[in-house]
């Protein structure tokens, strides 16, 4: 999220999703909200049943886009041409609020300039999307009393992902869609606590609450709250790199590609892996396997033994959510409380008690009596969850930031001012996607979820009900691209990438667009992501799942 | 016959529904949605609806692991973790702290990934600390 952290100075949903129902005009992109986020795509129903204008831009006709007013298939990877194009049109025709730009931002001129070029007959090329759709969508964005942007992961899983979101910042700022109530860049978190694990430090660069690892006076702050001294002895300062005196690093930590580089080239020697399955959720899987296999010590705490688990050291049984106590961020910023209602099975533990005797074992000692009390210490520790306690979190929980207990929580952020001040314009060129189709590999391939299965598989694929209901995986194919290949419904085809090779089953449909393929990547024996492209953004480090250049080749003998 | 009702969380997706999860005899048996939760409002998806199936699979894992000669060994809580103790501080002490990493959660909760970061910036003293939010 470090786009919308540049922009505004938060990385956050801006908006809440009930607040999706008021809005005139709903702008979704690289969502497929129905499959992904049902109960924000129930919002987005209501809010079309109240006369909202609802513009969807997606490669394929997913539910949310075929009950759109508008639905537009970009060329995948082109979505900052599509969205620097309607800002031209939003600045040809003044449909820009000019009040909220000059009160609430800054580097507009230079912006402004930089969208000159970007022409909507000139980008109607590069995006595939015809001239006078652009148009009309930039004018029911830009007049909408109050619209909203939706994005998921179509935005962010590019190598431009940290651009398209600026983008977007862009397009709200332009037309004053911020600080108001139904407005907003609200991006929809993949996994249940992505939210959580970020704003709980689960970054390289910052601890807890976004609080920055190189600044002084945080370390400091840090320090102290964790009465470094117990630890003096176990911790030794490495000499090569700058550290205080106490031992907290100043140095920004490795990104999980970083990791998996440091594994392969002999500088990361021991990964401790919690509730993560990178063997099925990271690109090319070959390379995540060898990089796996090169570490000295893989420990690997899950509540199953998961195609990472089986090439650990260790694998050390956890609980599932039903099996203890402890708070999830959900993607509106709502601190939401789980409750244990289950002993977890046979031996195994909670999971902040193994972490717990752990940190005791090598030599910082943690003695939490329960999870209350751990978020105790975050709460003084975080500033934006400062006023957040287990009993305040009863009924509704609360919305961050919530600084204070006597704070109600925050339904939309930036009111007055951004968090950073001034919301801040950046100039954004168009950057071709990574990997491009050739005559070998004529399709461009992108990956995704289903309604029925979530991430991995590693839950849903366990549950007998919705394993029944999409057992298998498969590729999306358009029926005139299935004709020119002479593939029948259902039938057995190889696709093949610069990096691997699956064999899975097609189903033909017009919801996807010509030259254009769809897999879902939960499927371990049909694995797309043996096929997609590891190049990432070089920002927010995030791979370009979404994009990558495949060959479709019918099989003369069917599998199984 | 001991039967109960928990409010907890979803833990599928971003949404974070409430729901009531059924508990018959320490099992969890049904999932029910909250009529009052600001999210779903006595709605769920499919994937809610069918939440504590997965929960009482038989392939859940129940005992801690170390592999021994090429091949899993089921063992103690106390031999797993002070093997995985020390060898993290072998690793830390013969490489330094940058040639450990963790990853961590969107499935766990905010209280345990806020330890496992504290336990690697403070007990090993590392940054190098990710998790799949870019997946
Ligand atoms: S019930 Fe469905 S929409 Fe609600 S949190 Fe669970 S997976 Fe998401």
């Amino acid at each position: 999220m470090a786009g919308l952290a540049a922009a505004f100075g938060s990385g956050a949903m801006t908006n809440s999703v009930a607040e999706l129902e008021d809005s005139d005009c709903i702008f979704i992109i690289g969502s497929n909200t129905t499959s992904s986020h049902p109960l924000v795509a129930e919002k987005i129903f209501k809010a079309k049943k109240r006369g909202a204008a609802i513009i969807v831009a997606d490669p394929r006709r997913t539910q949310i886009a075929s009950i759109a007013d508008i639905h537009v298939r970009q060329n995948l990877g082109t979505d900052v041409a599509f969205i620097n194009a309607m800002m031209h049109a939003i600045i040809k025709n003044s449909w820009h609020d000019t009040g909220f730009i000059s009160q609430r931002t800054e580097g507009f001129e230079a912006f402004k300039e930089n969208i000159n070029a970007f022409t909507v007959d000139k980008m109607a090329d590069v995006t595939g999307i015809c001239a006078d759709d652009i148009v009309k969508i930039a004018q029911l964005y830009a007049n909408g009393k109050a619209s909203s942007i939706v994005y998921c992961m179509g935005i962010t899983q590019h190598v431009s992902g940290v651009d398209n979101v600026k983008s977007l910042a862009n397009l709200a700022m332009l037309t004053g869609n911020l600080g108001r109530e139904s407005t907003g860049v609200n991006p929809l978190r993949g996994q249940n606590n992505v939210q959580g694990a970020c704003d709980m430090g689960g970054l390289p660069n910052v601890y807890p609450g976004y609080q920055p690892v190189n600044s002084e006076d945080v370390r400091k702050k840090f320090e102290t709250a964790w009465s470094f001294e117990i630890s003096k002895d176990a911790v030794e300062p490495d000499s090569s790199e700058e550290k205080s005196s106490m031992g907290l690093s100043a140095d920004v930590g490795l990104t999980i590609p970083e990791m998996l580089k440091g594994l392969g080239d002999g500088s990361v020697k021991a990964l401790f892996v919690l509730g993560e399955n990178p063997m099925v959720s990271d690109p090319d899987t070959n390379h995540v396997r060898k990089a796996l296999q090169s570490a000295e010590l893989l420990v690997v705490q899950d509540i199953f033994m998961t195609p990472t688990a089986e090439m650990a050291h260790v694998v050390l049984p956890g609980a599932c959510f039903a099996e203890k106590d402890g708070t999830f961020t959900n993607t509106e910023r709502r601190v939401l409380r789980v409750r244990k209602a289950i002993d977890p099975p046979g031996e195994a533990r909670q999971d902040w008690q193994i972490i717990q005797d752990l940190s005791s074992l090598a030599g910082y000692p943690m003695n939490y009596e329960s999870p209350d009390e751990i978020m105790n210490e975050i709460a003084k520790v975080t500033p934006s969850y400062g006023g957040i306690s287990y009993e305040r979190l009863e009924g509704d929980g609360l919305q961050w930031p919530c600084p204070s207990l006597e704070h109600p929580g925050t339904g939309f952020l930036h009111k007055e001012r951004f968090t950073r001040g001034m919301g801040l314009f950046h100039v954004i060129d168009y950057i071709p996607p990574d990997e491009t189709v050739d005559d070998e590999y004529s399709f461009w391939l992108t990956t995704g979820r289903t309604y029925v299965h979530y991430h991995t598989g590693t839950m849903t694929r366990n549950s007998p009900s919705l394993n029944a209901e999409m057992s298998e995986g498969f590729i999306e194919i358009n029926p005139s691209d299935a004709e020119e290949l002479n593939l029948a419904q259902g039938q057995w085809v190889k696709v093949a990438s610069r990096r691997g090779e699956v064999i899975v089953k097609i189903i033909i449909t017009d919801t996807i667009g010509k030259k254009v393929v769809f897999m879902p990547f939960h499927f371990i024996e049909s694995q797309a992501n043996l096929l997609t492209n590891p190049a990432f953004d070089p920002t927010a480090k995030i791979p370009e799942f979404k994009v990558c250049a495949v060959r479709i080749e019918k099989m003369v003998k069917a599998q199984h | 016959m001991d039967y109960r009702t928990v409010l907890t969380t979803c833990p599928y997706c971003g949404c974070g529904c409430g729901l009531y999860l059924e508990v018959l005899d320490n099992k969890v048996t049904g999932t029910i949605p909250c009529k009052t939760h600001p999210m779903n409002q006595g709605k769920l998806c499919v994937k809610g609806w069918n939440v504590h199936e997965f929960v009482h699979n038989p392939n859940r894992l129940t005992c801690p692991l170390v592999r021994k000669n090429g091949s899993f060994a089921e063992v103690s809580w106390d031999e797993a973790l002070d093997y995985t103790a020390s060898r993290l501080k072998a690793a830390k002490e013969r490489h330094g702290s940058r040639s450990v990493a963790f990853m961590a959660s969107a499935k766990v909760t905010n209280e345990e990934n806020y330890l496992l970061q504290k336990f690697a910036r403070a007990a090993i003293g590392t940054n190098n600390i990710d998790h799949c939010a870019r997946l």
